[in-house]
Order: structure tokens, then C-alpha cells, then sequence
């Protein structure tokens, strides 16, 4: 054989199959849209199907072999490129992948084989999985939320409002007789939960046994001193599986309504723990440690979006997903589409949110975001309006750090929180008279008046570096 | 003490008319309204008794509240809410709960430890109202 396909040596991946501008996509194919920053001279069909090819069935010379195969049903296939508006020498890349090419309900199985190889390709300056539309037939593989949105509402008793929390700080150094009194006072005070920080798992000043003991003490005593439900978030995060277990069945003996792991611990172990959390009737927080080394910069690394889908169908009950308003990275409509990724049933693609494809969850349940970073109660109504009912507000600094309290901290959040709700239900225009909502609020609640006075003007404006590249002027925000 | 179930429960008792304007939003939601008593707060009694059966055809806030204040009158020292029910699929769920009646004196809850080995303890919580009969429990 002379030159074709099977010629030996190194022929383009645009002529081995990897780039079909005629290929429909199938109802059952995985798609996957990245963002490519070919290098000077590549085309970005190349870089596309070069794209196609490394995150399936190609290497980088002609192999024999693939004759012995099926081989245009594995490969990938990029069928359309298109460049990034305002963003010179970036292009999006759609790439379809074959249902058969995945094993069935594994993150670690889809992320090796979408993320695995490619993003060190010397032919690419950088590379970014930007969204992926997982078809039911994929979706329906994996358990999903050991509990959801609905359930755990249920089971908490707590409907039509935002869920209350708080971080313990300081994060590290405290005792763990001390770290149970901040659990007990935000409790007692008005918080739903209160939760570990990411980093806190066994340490020497605080050893994880101990802080689950003082801490459910904490929790049982603001059970008893309000008649409601209350949670902390344990951390069961550790350096084995075997030691997570252990932790966790020692929560669920103490009677803890929710164990909490971090992202950093790999996606086989979530998806080991959703399945006990759904076993044991325990729910699931997620805190997204580390995401940001790859989801901040827009032209290399994977979005959120799509860390948030992966964490939907690896089954956490609770993921932390931005405030829009607070101390960390999120642009309102990207935070959106987060939101939307983890909350509905049925989402369409809407580029305004970063929303690449149509997505179709088949009842798998709700992941409940949470919003935590650098936020407070004089910012209820942008909250509320920002994110809406189904999220966990957590207030870590703007409860604990009350002048006159940690309970009246709790407690200014918790009514600040119930007026607006209230407000919006009689419909007030609470984004617009939020502050004089508030400020009337404060007139019975002493609690918030110092709140307002201490934290009323933070706020935390500086430009994101994750936004959607088409944005048209929004309605309202 | 003040049990804090259900939303509103730090905010001043709310009046008829602010009950009223709550109604009329669930209703607009389509979420019809259902009312339940108990002397039983007990965070995990899910079951208060049911009010006759949800108001799935009832429209006018009115309505709704002429059967809360008819359920305050046959039970003065019980604890009353009103729930609003979203039967859309993918939720079908309570929307919204929140106590409209509590009696005028609220024991609360005892903490109950049973220390067992290496420092576990299980915890019970007990309402102290339970220690009298059902029907007897709260002053009117």
C-alpha cells in the first residue's frame, strides 16, 4: 500500500477519521465541547480531531491493528469547530464519543477517557473541557444523589426557604471541646448546619473521634433547645478508604444526619461514599477542594459545569458551587449555570450560561448547591434572588464573627433570611427593597441591627476570570 | 422556649392578613394548602393530624384562612401549621410549612444521654409535653 489511510508512519488526525463535519451525533453519544488554542500553523480541524483522537482510539503513528477493529465505531468523532467570539485563535471543538466507549456508572472510567491524555498535547497551547451532554442511556449507569434535594428536605423537615450554615473557624488549631461550643451556639442560634472545613480531617490538635463526640453533643443540645432538625457536616475525608468507612459508620452511630468528603479524595472514593451515604441513610456534602487549580482559567483546564455534572452523577447530596456576591471566583451567569446544572431535571443549552449542550438528568435527583466564601446577612436579597430557595447558604465569618455572638450571629441570618423570604412571598420587589426589608427586619431582632451595622457595606467586586464569552444583555440582575 | 420549625418561626407571629398574603402566593404557584395540629413537636413527628384532607380545589385565601381559624377553635392549645404542596413532577413535595398557632406556654425538649462505652453517647430527645396524655398536654 502507497499513501491512504493505512500507510505507515504519521499521517494528520483529520484524514484518519477523527474529523467528520457530516457526522449527526447519535441520541446515545457522550458529547463533549472543548475550547482549543491550537499552535501556530495547526488548523483547528486538526486540532479538533487531534482532540477526537487522543481521547479515544489513536496514537500518534498509523497502527495495523486498528484494522482488527470495528474502528469507526470508537472513534471519536469532531464534527464541528467553531471559533470564540472576541477570543482571537481559540476555537470550540464538538467532539461525539460512541456510548460503547465508556464503562457503565464510572466517573473514573469517563474522566480517563475524556480528560486522560490530551491536555498535554504539544500540538495545543491549551485545552479546556468546557461542557459535556451525558445521554439518559449513560445518566441511568449511575446511582446519583444518595438522597437529593427533595428527600433531604423531607427529612429534615424544612421547606420553602434557603438552608443555613456555617464553616467553624478558626479552621485549624481549635480543640475539639472548643470547636463543639461553635457547633452548639450556631446551632442553638438558628443555623440548619454547621461543617468542618476542608482541611480539618485528624490532626494532632484535633483528633477526628473527638470532635465527632463534642460535636454531636453540640448538635443534640440545639436539637433539644430549638425542636429542630440539626446537622454538622464530619468530615470523613482521610487517607483510605478503609479509615473513611470507619469514620463515617462512627457518625452514623452517633446519630449525624450528614458526613461530609472532599473533592481531593478522587472520584472512586465519592462515588464509594454516595453509595454507603445511600446505604446508611446518611447525606452526602461535597467541598469542591482544589477545583480551582483547574476550573478558574478559561483557556486551559475543565469548567465547573462539568465538575458539577461528574459530581451529579457520582451521587453527592451536596456540592459547594459559588455566590456570585462573596469571596470567591463566580460570575453570576456561569454561577447560574452551575446552579442549573445541579438542580434541574431537564436543562437547555444557553451559551449566556456557559450552557453548551441540552442536558437531560432522567429524575436522577438534585445535588443542592451550597454558597459559602465571604458572605453575609446584609446580603440576603441578592442571594435569594442570585440563587433562589434550593441552596445552602453557609455564613462561616457572618455568624461566628457577630459582635455579640455566635447564636445572635446564627440568629441575624436566620431572620434576615425569613423576612426576605417572607417579603418576596407577599410580592415585594425584594431584590430593589431588599435593604429596607432588612432594615425593618432589624427592628425586632436586635441581632441583625448589629449585624447590619458591622458587615452592611462588604462587598467583594473584582472582574471574574470564568466568564461565558457570549453574553447578552441581561434582564434582570 | 420557642420551637423553631417551620419557616417564619423567628419572625414575630404572623397576623391574619400577612397569613393571608402568604396563601395567596402558594395559590398562585398552584400549590394547594392543607392545614395540620398536633401536641406532639417532636422534630421527627412527621405526621401531625391532618386537618380534613388538603385544599386541592380551595382558590380564595380566604377560604384557607377560615379553616385555620376554625382549626385554632377546635384546637386552642395545640400547635398549628399550614402547608403548601407542589405536586409538579420532579418535586412532589411540600413547598412551603409554617406554624400559624403554638401554645401559650412551650415546655420543650429534654435531652436524654445514655452514656455507653468509649465516651459514646445516644441521645434521645423528649418532648416534655409527652409526659402527659394525648389531648392534655399544653394550657388552652
Amino acid at each position: 500500500m502507497s499513501g491512504g489511510r493505512w500507510s505507515a508512519g504519521v499521517i494528520p488526525y483529520a484524514e484518519m477519521g477523527y474529523w467528520r463535519p457530516d457526522y449527526q451525533p447519535k441520541d446515545s453519544d457522550i458529547l463533549a465541547a472543548f475550547r482549543i488554542t491550537p499552535q501556530p500553523g495547526v488548523p483547528p480541524e486538526e486540532a479538533g480531531a487531534a482532540v477526537a483522537g487522543e481521547s479515544s482510539t489513536a496514537t500518534w503513528t498509523v497502527v495495523w491493528t486498528d484494522r482488527l477493529t470495528s474502528y469507526e465505531n470508537y472513534q471519536a468523532k469532531c464534527y464541528r469547530v467553531e471559533p470564540v467570539p472576541g477570543q482571537e485563535g481559540q476555537f470550540i471543538a464538538y467532539i461525539a464519543y460512541d456510548l460503547d466507549l465508556f464503562e457503565e456508572g464510572s466517573i473514573a472510567n469517563l474522566t480517563s477517557s475524556i480528560i486522560g491524555n490530551v491536555f498535554g498535547f504539544k500540538a495545543l497551547k491549551a485545552l479546556r473541557l468546557e461542557d459535556m451532554r451525558i445521554p439518559t442511556h449513560y445518566v441511568k449507569t449511575f446511582q446519583g444523589p444518595a438522597h437529593g434535594i427533595v428527600m433531604e428536605r423531607e427529612y429534615l423537615g424544612k421547606f420553602g426557604r434557603p438552608l443555613l450554615g456555617a464553616t467553624v473557624k478558626p479552621k485549624l488549631g481549635l480543640s475539639a471541646r472548643n470547636y463543639g461550643r461553635v457547633v452548639y451556639e450556631a446551632l442553638r442560634g438558628g443555623l440548619d448546619f454547621t461543617k468542618d472545613d476542608e482541611n480539618i480531617n485528624s490532626q494532632p490538635f484535633m483528633r477526628w473521634r473527638d470532635r465527632f463526640l463534642y460535636c454531636m453533643e453540640g448538635v443534640n443540645r440545639a436539637q433539644a433547645a430549638t425542636g429542630e432538625i440539626k446537622g454538622h457536616y464530619l468530615n470523613v475525608t482521610a487517607a483510605t478508604m478503609e479509615d473513611m468507612y470507619e469514620r463515617a459508620e462512627f457518625a452514623k452511630e452517633l446519630g449525624s444526619v450528614i458526613v461530609m468528603i472532599d473533592l481531593t479524595i478522587g472520584y472512586t472514593a465519592i462515588q464509594s461514599m454516595a453509595k454507603w451515604a445511600r446505604r446508611n441513610g446518611v447525606i452526602l456534602h461535597l467541598h469542591r477542594a482544589g477545583h480551582s487549580t483547574y476550573t478558574r482559567q478559561k483557556n486551559h483546564g475543565v469548567s465547573f459545569r462539568v465538575i458539577a455534572k461528574w459530581m451529579r452523577l457520582a451521587g453527592v447530596d451536596h456540592i459547594h458551587a459559588g455566590t456570585v456576591v462573596g469571596k470567591l471566583e463566580g460570575d453570576p451567569h456561569s454561577v447560574a449555570g452551575f446552579y442549573d446544572t445541579l438542580r434541574l431535571d431537564r436543562i437547555e443549552a444557553d451559551p449566556v450560561k456557559g450552557l453548551y449542550f441540552d442536558q437531560e438528568w432522567a429524575s436522577l435527583p438534585g445535588t443542592m448547591p451550597v454558597a459559602s466564601g465571604g458572605i453575609h446577612a446584609g446580603q440576603m436579597h441578592q442571594l435569594l434572588d442570585l440563587l433562589g430557595e434550593d441552596v445552602i447558604l453557609q455564613f462561616g465569618g457572618g455568624t461566628i464573627g457577630h459582635p455579640m455572638g455566635i447564636a445572635a450571629g446564627a440568629a441575624a441570618n436566620r431572620v434576615a433570611l425569613e423576612a426576605m423570604i417572607k417579603a418576596r412571598n407577599e410580592g415585594r420587589d425584594f431584590a430593589q427593597e431588599g435593604p429596607d426589608i432588612l432594615r425593618a427586619a432589624a427592628k425586632h431582632s436586635r441581632e441583625l441591627d448589629v449585624a447590619l451595622s458591622t458587615w452592611g457595606d462588604i462587598t467583594f467586586n473584582y472582574e471574574s476570570t470564568d466568564t461565558p464569552d457570549v453574553v447578552d444583555t441581561p434582564v434582570s440582575l | 422556649m420557642r420551637i423553631t420549625q417551620g419557616t417564619f418561626s423567628y419572625l414575630p407571629e404572623l397576623t391574619d392578613e400577612e397569613i393571608a398574603l402568604q396563601v395567596a402566593y402558594v395559590l398562585d404557584q398552584g400549590w394547594p394548602c392543607s392545614i395540620e395540629f398536633t401536641d406532639d413537636p417532636h422534630p421527627r413527628n412527621s405526621y401531625w393530624e391532618m386537618w380534613g384532607l388538603p385544599m386541592f380545589d380551595l382558590k380564595d385565601p380566604a377560604g384557607v384562612l377560615l379553616e385555620v381559624n376554625e382549626c385554632r377553635k377546635a384546637y386552642p392549645g395545640h400547635y398549628i401549621r399550614l402547608n403548601a404542596y407542589d405536586a409538579r413532577y420532579g418535586r412532589q413535595t411540600t413547598a412551603l410549612s409554617f406554624i400559624v398557632q403554638r401554645p401559650a406556654e412551650e415546655p420543650g425538649f429534654r435531652l436524654e444521654r445514655t452514656e455507653a462505652s468509649d465516651r459514646r453517647v445516644q441521645y434521645t430527645t423528649h418532648p416534655y409535653a409527652l409526659d402527659r396524655p394525648q389531648g392534655d398536654r399544653y394550657a388552652r
